[in-house]
């Protein structure tokens, strides 16, 4: 029956084909070949997630009217803003601490880049817990911040406890950590721009300070945005550390608080893990759109474009267009 | 460096410039001058120091020995007393403004439109005004040619209308010298005329010039001299058409029988 249809259809298409110009084999009708294994493992797998989903809905230790009880607890909601007060100020620091050392890294004052390297050695040397738990002790280190003259009776004293409170002990301690990964995200963005811009930015007459602000900066963006979009949505995850300093006022802190209070770790557990989701989620999303639109005009606009271009602007320009517009502007050369 | 400058000062005068990365002797004592209103081309094999020595004239290298000096002034250094001092970066950067370059890659700036990447040096360098630059720079594509291109990215040109932007950019400082380093070497043979149409409609309306080329026809047709480096150094110089068609050295004829 298949054959036969098949085998009628083939003048058919031979015709319809011909007004091109010659002969046209038609489409190749074959019979798909079969992945068995991979049937059997999705099912499989399907199978395995739909059995762990059952039991854990019906699973005790879990305690999910706990969960439902505290996913939108005033108390819950309001250390999720915290965690996100932690991630934003600490990212805006780093970022900015970052470019700084980045600069300086590529300084060619060998002190300035000594200095840059040090940071860098000692701040992605050691972890980040540690480096939180000095930041926490750092008012039994430092009792006071004295302003003057060193060596000298200060003109002003004030007790660092009262100065700084475990919030932005934890801000400081988060984003010079984080600085020091974000200074080589810069760098490796401000060296995969072609040495050749700056050279014409230079050849114009224009500064250092600007040929990196309007020129190097601009075309390192591309480069810097993606793993910096990974550096935040770390960021987020590594505020629930904060509780070395100690503060106790973010997305973990708060639940671990909580259910210490009810004797019931897990739900809580749980829901603060639904809500760092949420915001890793989101951030994912805004990172693609970032990223699609920093990649932009590298990789699609060249193809399509250039053809038109080259062929209905070249021949038109070079023989008339010059020769007549260079013959008024020659009375003001002379 | 104090005396005015008047018409009989050369543009460029080089005189036993010598420069040298590490112990690797680029330009052996090169002495040449470039008079006001002068195309000057400049040809040889590569590595030859051409390029070398037109990074020296716009402070992009220093030089190592030797006096060289545009419109009368002193490059790289100044001049206090017997002693002389290196220059300050402010100082080399007010004395580009002055000298226009052209590179081989073009070098313009990817994420600016035609016209940004014109008027941004007028506007940061010497203050102009937006609107002012902007007429200016619309002026200035009309007359390479482009006047249909100002918001066009270059992604979006042909090598042949990228570097003609890039002519458009050099020009909008007014430069009173431009310097071309191999300004057709990465283009498509069909792109090359159109470039060069522009550099010959640019000497045409008096601009010095100093080019770095292998394109020998424009050497012939539109330049007032040429020079043969080789080596680092200068071997053969003179008015084009003799020096194309009859060369005295050994290594210009060498050179020029592979790429006549």
């Amino acid at each position: 029956m298949v054959v036969s249809s098949t085998g009628s259809d083939r003048p058919a298409t031979q015709t319809t084909a011909s007004p091109d110009g010659g002969r046209r084999a038609e489409p190749i009708k074959a019979i798909r070949l079969k992945h068995p294994g991979r049937i059997v493992f999705a099912v499989i797998l399907i199978a395995a997630l739909a059995l762990f989903l059952i039991d854990a809905s019906q699973r005790q230790a879990y305690g999910w009217d706990n969960f439902g009880k505290y996913i939108f607890d005033r108390r819950i909601s309001q250390a999720a803003l915290n965690t996100l007060l932690l991630t934003v100020y600490s990212m805006a620091i780093a970022i900015v601490l970052g470019i700084t050392l980045a600069v300086m890294r590529l300084s060619d004052n060998p002190v300035v880049k000594g200095v840059a390297w040090l940071y860098l050695w000692v701040f992605r040397g050691t972890p980040v817990y540690v480096q939180l738990v000095f930041w926490g002790l750092i008012a039994t280190i430092y009792s006071t911040i004295d302003i003057g003259i060193p060596f000298t009776a200060p003109w002003i004293s004030l007790e660092t406890k009262a100065v700084i409170d475990v919030f932005w002990l934890a801000v400081i301690g988060l984003s010079l950590n984080e600085a020091a990964y974000m200074a080589e995200i810069v760098r490796a963005g401000i060296l995969s721009v072609d040495p050749g811009q700056e050279e014409a930015s230079t050849a114009l007459g224009m500064s250092w300070l600007q040929t990196m602000r309007r020129v190097i900066i601009p075309q390192a963006m591309r480069i810097i945005i993606p793993p910096t979009g990974n550096e935040v949505i770390s960021m987020l995850k590594t505020t629930s550390l904060v509780a070395a300093v100690p503060y106790s006022f973010d997305l973990y802190g708060r639940s671990r608080d909580i259910s210490s209070v009810i004797f019931d770790p897990i739900p809580l557990l749980l829901v603060a893990s639904a809500w760092y989701l949420l915001f890793t989620s989101i951030l994912m999303i805004g990172q693609y759109f970032l990223e699609k639109r920093f990649s932009r005009g590298i990789g699609q606009a060249r193809p399509d474009k250039k053809g038109g271009n080259d062929t209905d602007s070249v021949p038109l320009v070079t023989a008339a267009t010059p020769a007549i517009t260079i013959d008024r502007s020659e009375g003001g050369k002379g | 460096m104090t005396t005015t400058p008047t018409t009989d000062v050369p543009m460029v005068h080089a005189d036993c410039v010598s420069k040298s990365f590490g112990s690797n002797e680029v330009l052996k004592s090169i002495s040449l001058t470039v008079k006001r209103g002068e195309v000057l081309c400049l040809v040889g094999p590569s590595g030859s120091g051409k390029s070398t020595f037109l990074r020296c004239i716009n402070h992009l290298e220093r030089v190592n020995a030797g006096r060289l000096t545009v419109d009368g002034v002193l490059v790289g250094y100044e001049e206090r007393g017997d002693k002389l001092y290196e220059l300050h970066p402010r100082e080399a950067a007010r004395q580009r403004r002055d000298i226009g370059m052209v590179f081989q890659r073009f070098n313009l700036f990817p994420h600016m439109t035609a016209l940004e990447n014109i008027i941004e040096a007028p506007m940061r360098v010497k203050g102009i005004k937006k609107a002012d630059a902007v007429i200016r720079a619309k002026e200035l594509l009309a007359r390479v040619g482009l006047g249909h291109k100002a918001d066009a990215y270059p992604a979006h040109l042909s090598g042949g209308q990228q570097q003609r932007v890039a002519i458009a950019r050099a020009l909008a400082m007014d430069p009173k010298l431009m310097l071309f380093d191999e300004p057709t070497s990465a283009l498509d043979p069909e792109l090359v005329g159109e470039v060069l149409d522009v550099m010959k409609a640019l000497a045409a309306s008096g601009m010095t010039m100093i080019v770095v080329t292998h394109e020998m026809g424009f050497a012939r047709e539109v330049a007032d001299s040429l020079v043969f480096m080789d080596g680092g150094v200068v071997v053969e110089s003179g008015d084009p058409h003799e020096v194309l068609a009859n060369p005295q050295h050994q290594r210009t004829k060498a050179f020029l029988s592979k790429v006549l």
